[in-house]
């Protein structure tokens, strides 16, 4: 060990620079708290703080920075969904991810590698096709590509699929990436804070105060503070909340699960999807084989892993992949996902006044960071809908205006 | 092994059902205003704690009614829809 590094530890003063404040107390009224100090939570007091001037701001968190959703998924930032709405919010978010090392002055290793979504029917090559049309409608860079295309871009794939159910194209989109998740919440984290918002880390929500249809405060194992302005942000743990302040939706908590391989020298350079067979998998900056599947088969609201899920998930890794047949997966966890029956978010507005919604997150959160953070500070600073997340309204429920997002991860074609 | 009771077959693989979402009480058709109707085909309640739920024991094509705690994923009671 180097000697300065064991002094360095022996030391008791550290002089690292510290990402974020622990302040100690919370104020008594803040313009704006925020539950859930996860990306969307931290991005959005963020451009409050940037863009908005608004830096009178908690953010508060009942267990620590980053450790829901955001530092349990698999790190894909990609925009080819299938609906004009859905491929217009997450190509605006692709686009902030692209300058966002620059502007946090942190390295995220956000690292662009081309998306696969491989079609094994007919019928998910149609809606391959599909989709790459309305992608490329907007302008969104995707195609659909045959077989050779695929093995050229990735020559370790079997594309017969072990046999079984044959790799017949792909939709191939180009600006696919993925990033260090966690330092994403670093970054907004450190970038609100330097700008003023406060981050309470170990605090619990426990009440949201409401006085006619207005929000006027919350309740913490802390004490209580004043705000006319909350935004909850939350994903799986969104439903408890919604009972403080007695607002229904359609909301369904289910685990999704995922693991990581031990390291491997750099083979994969794509990240290769197959909705059929429910599984997605890129290769780390670490050469960890990163590997997801589809949601667990019915609502739990916990965190626990199990084997079925290796199980299948190993199974289809080697249907695409037989050499792996001798590696050995390192670790495997859960988040929770509150998914919703058109598997598009919620977001804005909510029938109590001042009570902001960013929820029905599912398998999609993590892509949608930095434009979830810009679109929910502009519908708090201006108390309107940003322009991008008005289809994504809870109303649309009632008004049966749905948002039906096939291009969401875990749905099968 | 995660095991559930049938009431028809008794204590089988969890692998062997499908869920099949909570229980809700239809309201009447011809009656139901459009709202009702949202929140009956939409509205769900999300958090944790004693759910009834169909639940589907595949290999015999019984559907039943499983009590469950959303929250431990305890399965409480198991009964057919009439009992």
């Amino acid at each position: 060990m180097p000697h300065r590094l064991l002094r360095f530890g022996l030391s008791k003063k550290y002089n690292e620079p510290r990402m974020f404040r622990s302040p100690e107390q919370l104020k008594k009224s803040y313009d704006v708290v925020i539950i859930g100090a996860g990306g969307h939570g931290l991005a959005t007091a963020y451009y409050l703080a940037r863009d908005h001037g608004i830096t009178n701001v908690a953010v508060l968190e009942r267990a620590y920075i980053g450790g829901g959703g955001t530092g349990r998924n698999t790190a894909i930032v990609r925009a080819n969904y299938l609906t004009p709405e859905g491929v217009a919010f997450y190509d605006e978010s692709v686009r902030l991810f692209q300058d966002l090392s620059a502007d946090f002055d942190l390295n995220l290793f956000y690292s662009q590698r081309g998306h696969f979504t491989l079609a094994h029917s007919d019928a998910s090559l149609r809606t391959m096709r599909w989709r790459a049309e309305v992608n490329k409608h907007l302008g969104v860079d995707s195609e659909l590509v045959d077989t050779a295309f695929i093995k050229e871009k990735c020559p370790h794939i079997d594309l017969s699929c072990g046999g079984h159910a044959p790799v017949m194209g792909a939709l191939f989109h180009p600006p696919g990436a993925i990033a260090r998740h966690d330092a994403v919440a670093w970054g907004y984290g450190r970038g609100a804070d330097q700008r003023g918002v406060e981050i309470h880390q170990q605090t619990e929500v426990t009440g949201i105060l409401v006085e006619g249809d207005k929000v006027t405060g919350v309740q913490t194992n802390r004490g209580t503070v004043e705000t006319s302005k909350v935004v909850c942000a939350v994903a799986g743990y969104t439903p408890p909340l919604l009972e403080m302040v007695g607002i229904k939706t359609p909301l369904v908590i289910q685990p999704l699960q995922a693991c990581v391989s031990e390291p491997l020298k750099p083979w994969l350079d794509t990240i290769i999807v197959s909705a059929s067979l429910h599984l997605y998998v890129s290769q780390s900056s670490r050469g960890e084989l990163v590997t997801g599947a589809s949601l667990d088969p019915y609502p739990i609201h916990s965190t626990r892993s199990t084997l079925d899920f290796v199980e299948g998930l190993s199974g289809h890794l080697l249907d695409l992949f037989p050499f792996l047949g001798d590696v050995k997966i390192m670790r495997q966890w859960a988040g929770l996902s509150d998914v919703t029956p058109d598997f598009s978010p919620i977001m804005g507005l909510s029938p109590v006044e001042g009570f902001y919604l960013d929820a029905g997150w599912g398998t999609w959160g993590f892509k949608a960071t930095p434009v979830c953070g810009k679109t929910m500070s502009y519908t708090v600073a201006e108390n309107k809908p940003h322009p991008l997340i008005e289809p994504f309204r809870l109303s649309r429920f009632k008004e049966f205006e749905l948002v039906g997002e096939k291009g969401a991860a875990s749905v099968g074609h | 092994m995660k095991i559930m009771t049938c009431p028809v077959n008794g204590p089988r693989p969890l692998q062997e059902f499908v869920y099949g979402g909570d229980l809700t009480e239809m309201p009447c058709p011809d009656q139901a205003t459009d709202e009702q109707w949202a929140a009956y085909v939409f509205e769900r309640d999300g958090a944790p704690g004693l759910h009834k739920e169909w639940w589907y024991h595949a290999p015999s094509g019984v559907w039943f009614i499983a009590e469950r705690d959303t929250g431990t994923d305890e399965i409480c009671r198991t009964y057919l829809y009439n009992d």
